[in-house]
């Protein structure tokens, strides 16, 4: 069966948007061929700074023909309806039509054969459709026909269309279009500078190895092999180790037809610049790599470019300009760093005055000043200096303002550590300014220093509580101030650390520290957030493999805002009922609670309140009541000392009365008072577990 | 081209890269004009470039602009900061279907050897907020150095472009030190001479950038600058009120031009008053809409005029 091969050749294409580019290509291309009833083989799209293309191999010669049958108006029916039918069907006269009957009588049959067309027929269709209707991020219009409106809109101005259809064995069909004056051929043209002529394709397989052959690589993936493996060779060979960075290996290999590794250097003197800084010098604004030294692990003076050229005097012009460039942004970057030495942290805290945070949250001054407060007040909950984590919140955010973060926000905090300790700052404080942005994800690292820890919760807290008090809550995949990191980052400050603290006063003391409008319904709001950690904590736990629903079952308990103690309870429970004893007890205790509120519904009241020991009649009912009686203070006890796993150990005690109870006992005994009576037995059960977790949220 | 004596070669002499720029550009068929006179940010400012954008006529048209941005200014101290500086600008309407080639061979003219230079068109999306415009494009590099920009204008003055036109607009001084070989924009021979006779560009420049960083960051005078700025912007409108031809119904403008000046001072105000840091955050967006303002009403008007309406 015949191959398409396509190719889209423009001005260079955006690095960042060729991948999707090259994906969007096959996927509509392939979409509309198979709705259009050709089922093709394969498919595979390729995509270099000058050119997107597309092979698609296996599709038939020709559409399958289409029968249809069409239901008419009845014989006989009016005029209009059966001029209407012959239209509508292409007959020329009523006597094609066949004749059918059913219930209602006879009506005609007009039987339409739509023969397939030829696939280069139908690609000559879709094929300027996808073109002119191709989702790039941002196209433009150029030239002299932007002058009219309706012009092709591209990334950027295209220039050809290569576009055949044939079988491997013969000669292929150009596929026969034109956009906007640009007529569809087999002409396309290599590297820019080394083979600019035109070169005349057939097919897929001869157009990759022309192209290679007029020095381009058509496959991304291949570039991005050549680079790394030449890049980690030059490298090597030097002693060095290419410090890999794939975002940067992807935009580089969009850079580049051909590429050619080169490696240049720097200056010594500009390693006394953080390595980050340098690293993110030679990277954002030169897309080049960095090397350190294998031994050290620091930065090495060296950089490896990639260039699209195979120079001829071998690449020296190229590396000595790059390496001027690189000399210029590093002494830029020198003089960033200088300059922010000059000043001191706290000396730029007068500017976020001005700067706002939010509107209705009020300035980035007034942030700060809330997260000391805040800091300060949960530093001796974990265990942190007051007065240095005072200091570390409040110089935390000086560095946005510096000369560095400005040019490369990406070493935020980072440069604040080092300023910190530049200025003589405590170490701790110092490093509470690179961490309290930390976690930022899951798998980024916790901070343990506890300045750090009451910063980074102070931080987030504060985040979280104002955005609830303004109502700017997270709602379906929108979280457009990352309100849910925050508490997930909130949940490992706490549990990772194992730390005391209660979230409702935390949260509380962060809201009665917000002014004007967004000063609110402090009762309500702590516990609404709480709610968002709980959703939080069981995305997390569950994430980790444990029972989201236990994450339930125990914030059902009222008053359940210290996390680690959740967590605590979560994990007992959860090995409690891995245990015969524990699935058990709790179905007993499930048991309970629907003949429970079966019966309360039957008798529209509740039976709470202590049973009548008078009133019971059988042994069961007395050991059940006993056993009910010592689980419930020893659990109690256990749950006070916080040892959860102590008081699901009580908790199995309970679970042969409740078994011999529900062997023995019948519950609605015909004697109102007794059935009473056992019923809210049953009640105790239900009440003596609640010392762990409410039971009845547990799924089975 | 005609051998050119030594000391005019762009590869020694700053003005000879200038020189055979313009030659290069009105072998093309520009018409080279000279500066405005007037303090701009950058040669895209130059009406030349911002209004002859717009309206249907072809225009092709190269000049230098020097550009002023008070910010970037280092008091001489960074080999590669100025706050003044040249632009050799280039504005081809409608964008001819080589400009790309052109633009290449532009840069072989002046001495850059493709087969030994890396020259790559990277992706630059161009925008200005205070002239309500937006382009697509490159930055061009070589060997790593952004040495032009490259933009396919869009929308100008919050008009779309139809044609659109190609901006070219070459960093002299980084495309001198280029071919020069020279680290430091102050060791750039200017005149091409050697001994004596040479005149580098910090014989030319040095002072001024030390003398204009202690204007721009330390003295100058914000309450007269925001006055000025005030001024500009009510002078810009009363201009724009006034243009309109009487009868026309708004149809014709005879004053584009003079309001559009008052559009470049406030905007110069505005950007000598942010270099002072006397402007916050969120007033900072407010002034550029109000520059904005004045660019997309001055391109309303222009577009009623002679040069800028269809035929």
């Amino acid at each position: 069966m015949p191959d398409l091969l396509l190719e889209l050749f423009s001005e260079e294409i955006p690095a960042r948007m060729q991948a999707k580019a090259a994906d969007d290509l096959r996927r509509m291309v392939t979409d509309k061929l198979v709705a259009e009833g050709l089922v093709y083989e394969g498919a595979k799209a390729f995509a270099t700074p000058r050119r997107l293309a597309l092979t698609v191999h296996g599709i038939p010669v020709r559409q399958p023909d289409l029968k249809e049958e069409r239901k008419g108006p009845r014989v006989g029916g009016a005029e209009p309806a059966i001029q209407g039918f012959l239209k509508a069907t292409g007959l020329s006269s009523i006597n094609e039509a066949k004749i059918q009957s059913d219930k209602k009588g006879d009506f005609y049959i007009a039987l339409i054969e739509k023969p397939g067309r030829p696939a280069i027929d139908v690609l000559a269709d879709i094929l300027p459709v996808i073109v002119r209707t191709f989702p790039w991020p941002k196209s433009m219009r150029w030239g002299e026909r932007s002058e009219k409106s309706g012009s092709l809109s591209w990334v950027r101005p295209l220039h050809a269309i290569t576009a055949t259809f044939g079988l491997e064995t013969e000669d292929p069909d150009v596929v026969k279009f034109s956009i906007d004056g640009i007529e569809t051929g087999q002409t396309t043209y290599g590297h820019r500078f080394m083979a600019p002529a035109a070169i005349s394709v057939r097919r897929f397989e001869d157009y990759d190895a022309k192209l290679l052959d007029a020095k381009v690589v058509l496959d991304p993936e291949r570039r991005k092999d050549v680079i790394l493996t030449d890049a980690k060779q030059l490298a090597f060979a030097q002693g060095f180790e290419l410090v890999e960075d794939q975002t940067l290996l992807d935009e580089v290999a969009g850079l580049v037809e051909w590429p050619v590794v080169l490696m240049g250097s720097f200056d010594a003197d500009f390693l006394s610049i953080p390595g980050e800084v340098i690293r993110a010098t030679i990277r954002n604004n030169q897309k080049c790599f960095v090397v350190r030294d294998p031994k050290t692990g620091k930065l090495a003076n060296k950089f490896i470019l990639t260039a699209n050229i195979e120079a001829s005097d071998g690449g020296k012009a190229i590396i000595a300009g790059n390496e001027r460039v690189i000399r210029a942004r590093l002494s830029d970057a020198k003089f960033f760093y200088e300059t922010d030495l000059k000043t001191k942290l706290e000396d730029r805290l007068l500017k976020f005055e001005n700067i706002v945070f939010h509107e209705k949250l009020g300035t980035q001054g007034e942030r700060i000043k809330r997260i000391e407060r805040l800091a300060a007040e949960i530093a001796p909950l974990v265990g942190a200096d007051v007065d240095k984590a005072r200091r570390a919140a409040r110089l935390a955010k000086a560095d946005l303002l510096t000369e560095v973060v400005g040019e490369f926000p990406e070493v935020q905090g980072l440069m604040g550590k080092y300023y910190a300790l530049a200025q003589g700052e405590d170490a701790a404080i110092a490093a509470a300014c690179e961490e309290h942005y930390k976690p930022q994800g899951p798998a980024d690292r916790v901070p343990t220093d506890r300045v750090s820890v009451a910063v980074a919760l102070a931080d987030k807290i504060d985040t979280l509580a104002g955005f609830w008090a303004i109502d700017e809550k997270p709602t379906g995949s929108k979280d457009p101030f990352a309100l849910r990191r925050a508490a997930l980052g909130v949940i490992r400050l706490i549990t990772d650390n194992s730390l005391r603290l209660s979230l409702l006063k935390a949260a509380k003391s962060a809201l009665s520290g917000l002014s004007g409008k967004a000063a609110v319904d402090a009762e309500k709001l702590p516990t609404d957030l709480l709610a968002f950690f709980a959703d939080r904590l069981k995305v997390q736990l569950r994430d980790q493999g444990a029972r989201h629903d236990l994450v339930d079952a125990v914030f059902a308990l009222s008053g359940q805002d210290d996390l680690l103690m959740v967590v605590r309870r979560v994990e007992a429970l959860g090995k409690f009922l891995d245990t015969d004893d524990g699935k058990n007890l709790l179905a007993g205790t499930k048991r309970a609670s629907n003949i429970l509120s079966i019966e309360e519904k039957k008798d529209k009241r509740t039976f709470d309140g202590a049973p009548d020991a008078s009133l019971y009649k059988l042994d069961e009912e007395k050991a059940l009541a006993k056993a009910i009686d010592q689980v419930k203070s020893e659990a109690g006890a256990a749950v006070a000392k916080e040892d959860f796993a102590a008081a699901m150990s009580a908790m199995a005690k309970l679970r042969p009365a409740v078994d011999a109870f529900f062997d023995k006992v019948k519950v609605n005994d015909d004697d109102a008072k007794v059935r009473e009576n056992r019923l809210k037995l049953l009640g105790e059960i239900r009440a003596a577990t609640r010392a762990v977790a409410d039971f009845s949220k547990i799924q089975d | 081209m005609d051998a050119l004596p030594a000391h005019m070669r762009p590869e020694r002499s700053f003005q000879g890269l200038i020189l055979t720029l313009q030659r290069y550009w009105a072998d093309y068929g520009c018409v080279i004009l000279q500066p405005y006179d007037m303090e701009v940010g950058a040669g895209t400012f130059h009406p030349a470039t911002t209004l002859r954008a717009l309206g249907p006529k072809r225009w092709n048209a190269a000049y230098v602009q020097p550009s002023r941005r008070p910010k970037d200014g280092r008091y001489g101290e960074n080999p590669n900061r100025l706050q003044h500086y040249y632009q050799f600008q280039v504005i081809l309407k409608p964008s001819p279907p080589d400009i790309q080639e052109l633009y290449l061979k532009s840069l072989a003219a002046i001495g850059v050897d493709a087969a030994v230079h890396d020259i790559r068109f990277v992706e630059d999306d161009w925008e200005s907020p205070t002239l309500g415009a937006w382009g697509l494009g490159w930055e061009c590099w070589c060997d790593g150095m952004e040495v032009s920009q490259f933009t396919y204008f869009q929308q100008v003055a919050g008009v779309e472009c139809a044609p659109v036109a190609g901006e070219l607009t070459y960093g002299l001084e980084r495309l001198a030190m280029y071919v020069q070989g020279v680290d430091r924009v102050y060791d750039l021979n200017f005149n091409g001479r050697e001994g004596a006779d040479k005149v580098s560009y910090g014989d030319v420049f040095l002072q001024a950038e030390q003398e204009y960083s202690r204007h721009n960051f330390e003295h100058s005078d914000t309450a007269m600058l925001f006055e000025q700025f005030k001024m500009a912007e009510e002078a810009c409108r009363k201009y724009l009120a006034a243009g309109w031809r009487e009868g026309s119904n708004r149809k014709e403008h005879l004053m584009a031009l003079p309001a559009y000046d008052q559009c470049i001072k406030a905007s110069h105000a505005f950007n000598l008053l942010d270099a002072r840091g006397v402007i916050s955050v969120t007033e900072r967006q407010s002034y550029i809409l109000r520059v904005r303002e004045l660019a997309k009403a001055c391109g309303e008007a222009w577009v009623h005029t002679e040069a800028g309406r269809a035929v």
